[in-house]
């Protein structure tokens, strides 16, 4: 099945090295996106996360300069030889803190501003406007300054600016860096519907991997500037590497772990508390069968 | 002995009459250490500014070590009450990192010896030795946060306030922050912390402050209040993952207050029967 998948992006055996540094902040990733995958990235400061995503929509190398090796296709296009505007169309990119991001009076000026920028007829920005406010719930501080809203509102406003310029791919670095839990969950559960119900492919950085890992098709886990392990969030999260590598687990996944060092082998490897309390139950089942034969 | 904190029926408002907190009244003894949790616009961060006197009570009374923050000054209350607030950009000043922890310790007359003693401790401990001639602006998010928080516990004050400590923070990092609280409380200090990060509050503290739209709406043991679900919906918080799946267990015999991971631990082997 993953043969069918159309492949949106290619990073392959990229090292990069920012103008005036000598440590590379990329050594060697090699990562493929297909349409519709969900992708957690995470790993500790510094790992190189940021400049992973800033590849995907040519900030590197044409806003931040350095050394590039290796090779980056995004789309069809190569990123070298594509100008920033052009990837903008296909990457979408939301960052930690939406106010760096938002400028304008009010919020429907703030949605327009990027349409208007794609070069859109009149009468399309105005459609795609009404979509994603109807989409993000945004039709009550539709003229409100972006200023004046909370942070959750503000990141809500941010994704749908970025959103109704129709990227096939979102990137979103720790979007939720700077709110409380209610509104990062809230926001992770936007983006995860803009990728179950419109097909976008989102590649996600996240410290808090309870919040998303139970949602994320693929975990990859960078330390180094290296990519340290990729898979699954069931296969990725309980291995050494991921342990390693100094990924803040989910209590879940921890419990998982030390019960298996105590002798008690859970069933599945639990993302969420729901999972772990299911395992548990079968487990129970399974040593009551084992102690009856 | 005086408390290390009394707040004693605050009332603050930014704009006359629109009311940020609103009867706020706890005590925090020496030595104690608690959580005050709540979502954004709580009134968390107005509530941290009237601990070193930034904010003078509109009514009602703040003291720490028995002094009325009214009738003290901010540099004289900083000297026992450290804050470290959630933005770095706010407190960082100093043209390098090096300059930046010893600050306050040159502020406060510390001997040269000891400072350098000091400066040194505290820039391994929070690993920014290689950036002791860095500019605080050239440091990374995280990096910032570790610094204001290191110029601040560098001169051990009575009481330490952090507002968000682990917001931005990696694992690692958290770690680090949860350790050197830990060897703050061993040692006898009274630690505040401000956070909505119920992992981290529910792994440290036993005691927490809930606070919902400028008022105290709990007020205990963390196993009472992080798994209260009235109280969390309220200050819209999230039930810690342990407390969340002891709840699903309750039928097989899991208490339900429990927020400790190894305690769970304890009950779910207990359960299986291993």
């Amino acid at each position: 099945m993953s043969l069918m998948r159309e492949r949106l992006a290619t990073i392959d055996s990229v090292s990069f090295w920012y103008a005036g540094s000598e440590r590379p902040a990329l050594r060697n990733v090699t990562l493929r996106v297909h349409r519709g995958d969900f992708i957690l990235i995470t790993g500790p400061s510094g790992c190189g996360k940021s400049t992973l995503c800033r590849l995907l929509n040519g900030l590197i190398p044409h806003f931040f300069r350095g050394r590039l090796e290796g090779e980056v296709v995004v789309m069809g296009y190569d990123v070298r030889e594509t100008p920033t505007h052009v990837l903008a169309r296909h990457v979408g990119m939301v960052f930690q803190n939406p106010e760096n991001q938002l400028f304008l009076s009010s919020v429907e000026k703030e949605i327009v501003f990027g349409l208007e920028n794609l070069g859109l007829p009149r009468g399309e920005i105005r459609r795609r406007l009404e979509e994603v406010i109807e989409l993000f719930d945004l039709s009550e501080i539709r003229d409100r300054p972006p200023y004046e809203l909370s942070g959750g509102q503000q990141q809500r406003v941010a994704i749908a600016a970025v959103v109704a310029m129709g990227p096939e791919i979102l990137v979103l670095d720790e979007p939720t860096a700077h709110l409380d839990p209610a509104s990062s969950k809230e926001v992770i559960d936007l983006v995860l519907k803009l990728n179950r119900e419109l097909g976008t492919t989102v590649i996600l950085v996240e410290h808090r991997l309870e919040l998303v890992a139970p949602h994320a098709s693929r975990v990859v886990v960078m330390s180094g500037g290296a990519i340290a392990i990729e898979g699954p969030p069931r296969e990725v999260l309980p291995s050494p590497a991921a342990k390693g590598a100094g990924v803040n687990l989910p209590k879940v996944v921890r419990l998982y772990s030390s019960l298996r060092s105590r002798g008690l082998a859970l069933p599945l490897v639990p993302l969420t508390p729901e999972e772990l309390a299911d395992a548990v139950r079968l487990a129970r089942v399974g040593v009551a069968r084992g102690s009856r034969s | 002995m005086a408390a290390a904190v009394e707040v004693e029926d605050l009332y603050f408002y930014y704009t006359m009459g629109e009311y940020v907190l609103r009867g706020v009244t706890f005590t925090v003894e020496l030595g104690e250490s608690v959580a005050i949790m709540g979502s954004n616009g709580a009134g968390k961060t107005t509530l941290v500014k009237h601990l070193n006197g930034l904010l003078k009570p509109v009514r009602g009374v703040v003291r720490v070590l028995g002094m009325d923050t009214r009738e003290h000054s901010v540099a004289e209350l900083a000297r026992h009450v450290g804050v470290v607030f959630q933005n770095p950009d706010h407190q960082l000043f100093a043209e390098t990192v090096e300059e930046e922890v010893r600050f306050a310790l040159e502020n406060f007359g510390f001997p040269e010896d000891e400072i350098e003693e000091r400066v040194e401790w505290a820039l391994a401990e929070f690993g920014l030795e290689r950036y002791r001639k860095a500019s605080p602006f050239s440091l990374s998010e995280g990096e910032k946060k570790r610094l204001a928080i290191a110029s601040v516990v560098v001169y051990e004050p009575d009481v330490l306030v952090l507002d968000e400590p682990t917001v931005g923070q990696d694992a690692i990092q958290r770690e680090r922050i949860a350790e050197m609280l830990r060897g703050f409380m061993k040692r006898g200090r009274t630690v505040i912390v401000v956070s909505h990060d119920v992992e981290f509050v529910a792994e440290l503290f036993d005691r927490v402050i809930v606070m919902s739209r400028g008022r105290v709406v709990a007020d205990g043991s963390a196993r009472s209040v992080l798994t209260d679900l009235a109280v969390l919906s309220e200050a819209r918080l999230e039930l810690p993952q342990v407390a969340e799946c002891a709840r699903r267990l309750g039928d097989l015999g899991v208490p339900r207050d429990l927020v400790r991971l190894e305690e769970l631990e304890e009950h779910l082997l207990r359960v299986v029967g291993v």
